[in-house]
């Protein structure tokens, strides 16, 4: 096998045109890399959101921006308050004629508007908090660390969040009398602000035409009423964190009647929506050229062995042909992992390069799964069509094949040509689901988005629409066997 | 120039591949115009779907097939050493390439006129059900209206024009399987580099000079002021991509030994 293995490798290497191929490959995806960086305007967080967003403890950019009535708190405390409601109105989107936006009719909160306790390490965007609420549609929720959030009864009205030591411990009632836990949140000791709270994200609707999807939104304004409130001591102060990033948010306001408190303003407490802005895996979007070019070689390697004759030779060497076949796709497999890792690799960096940190953070693990998933994909996409070559034994057809196969699944879902739910059944089953290895935005439950191939967002992890791709390209690996042993050369 | 056309003609009837290559051509396009139209929907009054628009999709398959189709008149000649021959019996390089031209356009809209109307009659059977009616501003796709006319026959022509740069690139490179993925991988790229570039001015830009993206206009019908370039333009665009690689085909025929 290891002497079929050299056999192959040197038939490959000792074609000058397939080289020049590998390494045009490399260039069209640094090519890419470069344009797709240099191309690019738009920010993390949207329009508007400012440069260095605050980061959780984990590094994930997030939003943090809210109206709070707060107190001082020194040590240990406990904070109670019912939240008599939570309504919302949606802000039209700004438009030239009229730049700032009306009120809506409707006053249904956002779903995940939120209203309730929060201790916080200071007024400061992105510094530490616990905070259970009350929320539109979700029910009472345990947040903290803004990428934390867990969920406790649907229908409690009373929230209590109890400081001791390092640890806040949020409960809820629906009337004030029995407590049942929500849960427990780490929070630094030392003195911290602690009050009421009301937030909620600008409302979005996402509409789908062909040829592309666009976030239609405007602001909303959530208005929190909250009686029974008793807090550490002190006097009551509002602070509207976070609005000197957001200059659009609607200004944030408290008024007291007696014992109620209404708090009335917009923002938000979560991760930004990584959809909708510049995302690290584009500098790779130059892997379906590449993929393109070297699915040629992957057809050319075994169609031009039949075009010259030399398949006769090659079978009266080695007459196991499935062994022929494996030892090709051993080679082929190789040879253009190793260029799609250089090629990735270089596109990646380029593009880092060219676009500095304008995208959304991921970890170096992420990088190296992206970097080296681009390349398995490249790779077993050869193989695929080494397969597909090898069943048609012509050469123009089976690169079609592949290419359609791969790429067209890829545009007709993420150019967003195809509505969501279909687009998200054709990258379950179509090799194309194989690009589920450049995802580097995550999915919050917390946040509600467009989780849709159009922003980048896959059906399936990144193994399973890897595991997609292999399993097409073992189906078409057995059909050629059989083929190759059935049929004379 | 007539013998030479019929000589081509001769070539293109008398080999298999071209004839299956045409009815797939056909199926393939009708076939995921009838899935999309099947996929979208439209819920209310306004809901922005370009209908004869989606009831095209499959133009983006069909082009595929279309490009094989091309670029295995000259590819293929060039595997079996045919060239050899036909150069031989026509040694009039331009009116080799003329000839091929025009059959290989005759043999795509054989393909594309029934793969397009197939399309209409599946964009109009299934997306009435798909609430595309007229409550919703919708009348059945007609060919008698003028924007539609204009995005059905208009992607019959975006196919005929992919085949002659198809067969353009093939004389070029003067290998099919390398031919149809430089095809393919010019054809596929703009939308993917349109998804990837968020510069308002530079995606139209590149919208306005990609062959695929600029020959597509031709397939909307509404809202056509916001697109990068008018539907005739943008047929124009991708005419211009075809005779220019028609003509670097033939230039590199003239220049080099078969």
């Amino acid at each position: 096998m290891i002497g079929l293995v050299r056999a192959e490798l040197t038939k490959f290497r000792s074609v000058r045109g397939w080289l020049v191929g590998c390494g045009i490959a490399v260039v069209l995806m640094v090519l890419l890399a470069v344009v797709a960086a240099a191309g690019t305007d738009a920010r993390v967080g949207g329009p508007g959101a400012r440069a260095e967003l605050p980061r959780a403890s984990d590094g994930t950019p997030v939003l943090d921006g809210f109206t709070f009535l707060q107190q001082p708190l020194a040590g240990d405390g406990t904070l109670t308050v019912r939240v008599a409601s939570l309504t919302g109105v949606a802000l039209r989107p700004p438009t030239p004629d009229e730049p700032v936006p009306t009120e809506r009719e409707e006053a249904t909160p956002e779903p995940w508007a939120k209203a309730g306790l929060i201790i916080k390490d200071g007024t400061t965007p992105g510094s530490p908090y616990a905070a259970v609420m009350v929320t539109g549609s979700h029910g009472v929720r345990l947040q903290h660390d803004f990428i934390h959030d867990l969920a406790g009864p649907a229908d409690a009205r009373w929230l209590r969040l109890v400081r001791r030591g390092g640890t806040v411990t949020a409960y809820a009632s629906t009337d004030g009398a029995a407590w049942t836990t929500v849960g427990s949140a780490p929070l630094a000791t030392g003195e911290m602000s602690a009050g009421i709270f009301v937030a909620t994200p600008p409302h979005q609707e996402y509409e789908q035409f062909v040829g592309g999807t666009s976030v239609v939104g405007g602001g909303a304004i959530a208005t929190g009423t909250f009686d029974n409130l008793t807090g550490p001591g002190g006097d009551w102060t509002m602070v509207d964190v976070g609005a000197d990033d957001s200059p659009n948010r609607p200004e944030g306001t408290s008024t007291r009647t007696g014992d109620t408190f209404v708090l009335r303003g917009g923002g938000d407490i979560a991760p930004v929506d990584g959809g909708t802005g510049p995302k690290l895996e584009q500098t790779l979007s130059g892997g379906f050229l590449a993929l393109t070019v070297l699915a040629v070689l992957g057809v050319l390697f075994v169609t031009t062995e039949y075009r010259r004759g030399m398949v006769r030779t090659t079978f009266a060497a080695t007459p196991s042909r499935v062994r022929v076949l494996a030892a090709k796709s051993v080679v082929l497999g190789g040879v253009t992992f190793a260029v799609g890792l250089v090629a990735a690799t270089a596109a990646l960096l380029v593009g880092t390069a060219i676009r500095g940190d304008n995208a959304y953070p991921a970890d170096a693990l992420t990088q190296v799964r992206i970097v080296v998933g681009t390349a398995a994909l490249i790779a077993v996409a050869t193989v695929l069509a080494l397969a597909i070559g090898t069943i048609l034994r012509r050469g123009a057809g089976a690169v079609a094949a592949v290419v359609v196969l791969i790429t067209l699944p890829y545009i007709l879902s993420a150019a967003a040509v195809l509505p969501a739910a279909t687009a998200d059944w054709v990258l379950r089953i179509t090799p194309a689901a194989a690009f589920a290895v450049q995802q580097t935005v995550p999915e919050w439950p917390q946040v509600d988005q467009a989780y849709t191939p159009a922003f980048g967002f896959f059906p399936l992890p990144a193994w399973g629409g890897f595991a997609v791709l292999c399993a097409w390209t073992a189906l078409a690996l057995a059909i050629a066997a059989a083929l190759l042993r059935r049929r004379d050369a | 120039m007539r013998s030479a056309l019929y000589a081509e003609w001769t070539k293109l009837r008398t080999t298999a591949g071209p004839f299956w290559l045409v009815v797939l051509a056909a199926v393939l396009t009708t076939a995921l115009s009838a899935v999309a139209a099947r996929a979208v929907s439209c819920a209310a009054t306004g809901c922005g779907v370009d209908a004869p628009l989606v009831a095209l999709t499959g133009v983006q398959l069909g082009q595929a097939v279309v490009a094989v189709l091309a670029v295995m008149v000259v590819g293929d000649e060039y595997r079996t050493g045919m060239i050899r021959t036909t150069l031989a019996a026509t040694p009039s390089r331009a009116i080799l390439l003329g000839a091929k031209s025009l059959v290989v356009a005759g043999a795509t809209l054989a393909a594309a006129v029934p793969g397009v109307l197939g399309a209409w009659l599946a964009g109009r059977l299934i997306m009435p059900g798909r609430g595309f009616t007229a409550e919703h501003g919708y009348a059945p796709l007609s060919l008698t209206d003028g924007g539609t006319l204009r995005a059905f026959a208009g992607s019959a022509l975006y196919l005929t024009l992919v085949a002659l740069l198809s067969l353009g690139i093939a004389a070029a490179v003067r290998d099919a399987p390398t031919g149809v993925g430089v095809v393919l991988g010019v054809l596929y790229m703009a939308p993917i580099l349109v998804a990837v570039v968020s510069d308002p001015d530079w995606v139209r830009r590149l919208r306005q000079i990609m062959p695929s993206d600029a020959g597509t206009a031709i397939l909307h019908t509404v809202d056509l002021p916001s697109l990068p370039i008018g539907p005739w333009p943008g047929l124009g665009v991708l005419a211009l991509w075809s005779a220019g690689a028609l003509l670097l085909g033939g230039l590199l025929l003239r220049l080099r030994d078969a």
